[in-house]
């Protein structure tokens, strides 16, 4: 692929033509937040934490889906970027039900971490407290979408990597929901192989081994990552 | 005419609580009500849960025994599960709650109570508090302050948290324990069990130069509940239930599984704490104490050496029967103390306890599950019901505050008998009706009020609503 440069806060950067800003950003040690981006599966854009400022566009970009072109120049640590982050993260922790003090996953979260690293100390958002279903039908794991936060890594490691595509969504907006099948209790789906890559990939506690206590099980998504390298990319 | 003496807030005891004492005619406390007003619906946000979510989710309730919800948690997912923990897990989890028994007893003594006693019921007010121990007596104040850390530093090191534990799981315990933590945790134990005896040396001290105020302080008979292991030995984790009359005779000794056909509950209209008390003897004569006298008094023994001399002369003030009076619950909690380090020792030296083999696996099993074990403040029950995914039905917690709560009452009104006259209440009064509640180290809520810095507000009224006398301080 041709090497191209971008400029990025100012700085050249060498790029492959064909990477996405955030691969470039990355490469080059530039960090971006990130939360839906999962490396080795497809892009989606969805959680907007990636953003970029691009100049001659007035719009924000999801760094995650943008392709480098030529002497693109790209800001990535504006005073806007930085309160955009934040209110995205706010908002993110305001949807749904997310008690870290009692959740599988506490100490380790993608969604805590960015709570931090967005320097979050409140959510000056109204939580909306919805009503969300815990499905515990099947035996060696657990949904709660108390705790989701649709990435949908989940639902792109079934499809792609797995084969299996066990998980989709359902609804809009805030009433979106991950289901199993057509919408079946878990144990009752005929896709699922067990294979448990959704759990490795969630960054929150949303799916995790029914079994195991807060503190007792890490995710493993590096090994998902090595997984799809080795295979070459993932099925379409 | 009737009047109402309210004394409000309760200062030195966790959460909020209330007292109003009602005059009769003559002048004369004639009823005492010991108020929470606290609400919290902890059993009914769980429902929807996942039952192995629990040990996680209970020690939530409360900062002050968070190991003890946790653990009565995870019996019951045991028992969901009908699983056996692996012996290492058993080790650990009574390694654990000695741990948090000793932080809590040393706050209660050490924290909340010997300011009383050393510094007196009518010291000021300001500077009765582990600060003002700590200027009177440092040597005192800073023991204590030590004991308590070491409790807290046997949970830290155990699964790496001080107050809010993560480790107890279902079938044993999360984490195992290294040679390294062993060994800090030994080293401490000399100290620790000279603190004890040096604060079952105060306690006796002031028992004999104070024997007529100690011997009518809330002093009235009742049966004692506590759990018991092999012949008789007070046991925090785990045995049976067993329930003595105030003359000691045993009414029943039962699994703790069995609970429901021996306690009862009713609610009462001025207190969010229900009233529990034993079936078999009726709501008049049925409530009973636990907690430190609740054991010490329902036990045939001590397993330690130490703590069963101490046993033994406790018991002797009574003839070898039930010693009764609240106060007497703080004698019995140092008893406990004293046994809580020798019973470290004796973990802490088993070869079992560094053990990696320390859970067992399982799933459900079975629909409904009870997890029971000593609390600081007595027995403490988790009552679990799920459905065949494991998530939650039904749940039922309880603690022992709660069934200590018709003696409380009861140890208020006598106090109060005592040394409220007319209507007015002394500095000295107020300070010994607060006392009668502490004895009992209620806690009622999870916020921690250790340096008594919460007002308190005493109003007097007539039976016409008309505000007599108010006496305030912050
Ligand atoms: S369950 Fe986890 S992986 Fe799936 S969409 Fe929700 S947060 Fe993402
Ligand atoms: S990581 Fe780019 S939008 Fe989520």
């Amino acid at each position: 692929m041709a090497a191209l440069e971008i400029f990025v806060n100012d700085r050249k950067v060498a790029c492959e033509s064909g990477a996405t800003v955030l691969q470039a950003c990355r490469a080059a040690g530039v960090n971006l937040p990130t939360l839906c981006h999962f490396k080795g599966l497809s892009e989606v854009g969805a959680c907007r934490l990636c953003l970029v400022e691009l100049e001659g566009s007035p719009r924000l970009a999801a760094a995650c889906t943008l392709h480098v072109a030529p002497n693109q120049r790209i800001r990535t640590d504006t005073e806007r970027l930085r309160r955009y982050r934040r209110m995205t993260v706010e908002l993110l922790f305001s949807e749904r039900n997310h008690v870290c003090s009692v959740c599988s996953a506490n100490g380790d979260c993608e969604l805590q971490e960015l709570g931090y690293a967005v320097g979050m100390d409140h959510v000056r958002f109204p939580f909306l407290n919805p009503i969300c279903n815990l499905d515990a039908s099947k035996s060696e794991f657990a949904i709660d979408h108390n705790r989701c936060v649709l990435c949908t890594r989940c639902v792109r490691v079934c499809a792609e990597v797995e084969g299996a595509h066990n998980w989709d969504v359902q609804g809009r907006g805030f009433l979106s929901r991950i289901v199993s099948d057509l919408n079946q209790p878990w144990a009752e789906s005929t896709t699922c192989t067990t294979c448990g890559k959704c759990i490795d990939v969630c960054p929150v506690g949303a799916l995790w081994p029914k079994h195991k206590a807060q503190g007792q099980f890490e995710k493993r998504p590096e090994f998902v990552s090595e997984l799809i390298a080795k295979r070459g990319r993932g099925r379409p | 005419m009737a009047t109402t003496v309210t004394i409000n807030p309760v200062t030195r005891i966790e959460g909020h609580a209330r007292i109003t004492l009602h005059l009769g005619d003559d002048h004369k406390v004639h009823e005492a009500y010991f108020h929470v007003n606290e609400f919290r619906g902890f059993e009914k946000f769980c429902e929807g849960r996942l039952y192995t979510e629990m040990p996680t989710i209970t020690p939530r309730i409360c900062g002050i025994c968070p190991t003890s919800h946790s653990l009565a948690s995870a019996k019951a997912c045991d028992a969901i599960q009908r699983l056996i923990p692996t012996p290492t897990g058993v080790l650990l989890r009574r390694l654990a709650q000695a741990g948090q028994m000793l932080a809590s007893h040393a706050l209660s003594f050490f924290h909340l109570s010997s300011p009383d006693l050393l510094l007196g019921f009518d010291a000021d007010p300001a500077s009765r508090n582990i600060l003002g121990l700590a200027a009177k007596a440092p040597e005192i104040a800073v023991k204590g302050v030590l004991l308590r850390k070491l409790g807290q530093e046997v949970s830290e090191r155990l699964t790496g948290k001080k107050i809010h534990v993560l480790g107890m799981v279902p079938g044993g315990m999360a984490f195992p324990l290294s040679e390294e933590d062993r060994a800090a945790l030994l080293a401490q134990l000399p100290a620790a069990l000279e603190t004890c005896q040096m604060a079952l040396g105060i306690l006796k001290g002031y028992i004999d130069s104070h024997r007529d105020m100690v011997a009518s302080f809330a002093m009235f008979e009742s049966p004692y509940l506590g759990t018991v292991g092999p012949e008789g030995a007070l046991d925090f984790y785990d045995g049976w239930l067993r329930w003595v009359d105030a003359d000691g005779g045993v009414l029943a000794e039962v699994p703790p599984q069995r609970y429901r056909e021996f306690i009862a509950e009713r609610s009462m209209d001025f207190t969010y704490l229900k009233y529990p008390y034993f079936k078999p003897l009726g709501f008049e004569k049925g409530f009973y104490q636990v907690g430190p006298l609740g054991r010490v008094n329902a036990a045939t023994r001590m397993s330690t050496p130490l703590a069963q001399a101490e046993f033994r002369e406790f018991r002797s003030l009574n003839g070898g029967r039930p010693v009764h009076g609240a106060f007497f619950h703080h004698y019995a909690r140092l008893i406990e103390m004293l046994y809580c380090v020798e019973e470290l020792k004796r973990l802490l030296d088993d070869p079992g306890i560094t053990s990696t083999d320390v859970q067992a696996r399982g799933h459900r099993n079975a629909l409904e599950g009870i997890g029971h074990t000593e609390a600081p403040r007595g027995t403490l029950f988790h009552h679990y019901h799920v459905d065949d995914t494991g998530v939650l039905t039904r749940v039922n917690l309880l603690i022992a505050t709660g069934q200590n709560n018709p003696a409380m009452n009861r140890a208020v009104l006598e106090v109060a008998k005592q040394y409220v006259d007319g209507e007015r209440i002394t500095e000295g009064a107020l300070n010994r009706v607060e006392h009668a509640i502490r004895c009992y180290d209620p806690c009622l809520s999870c916020s921690t009020h250790a340096l008594g810095s919460m007002p308190i507000d005493m109003s007097l009224y007539s039976a016409s609503g008309e505000e007599l006398d108010r006496a305030r301080r912050s």
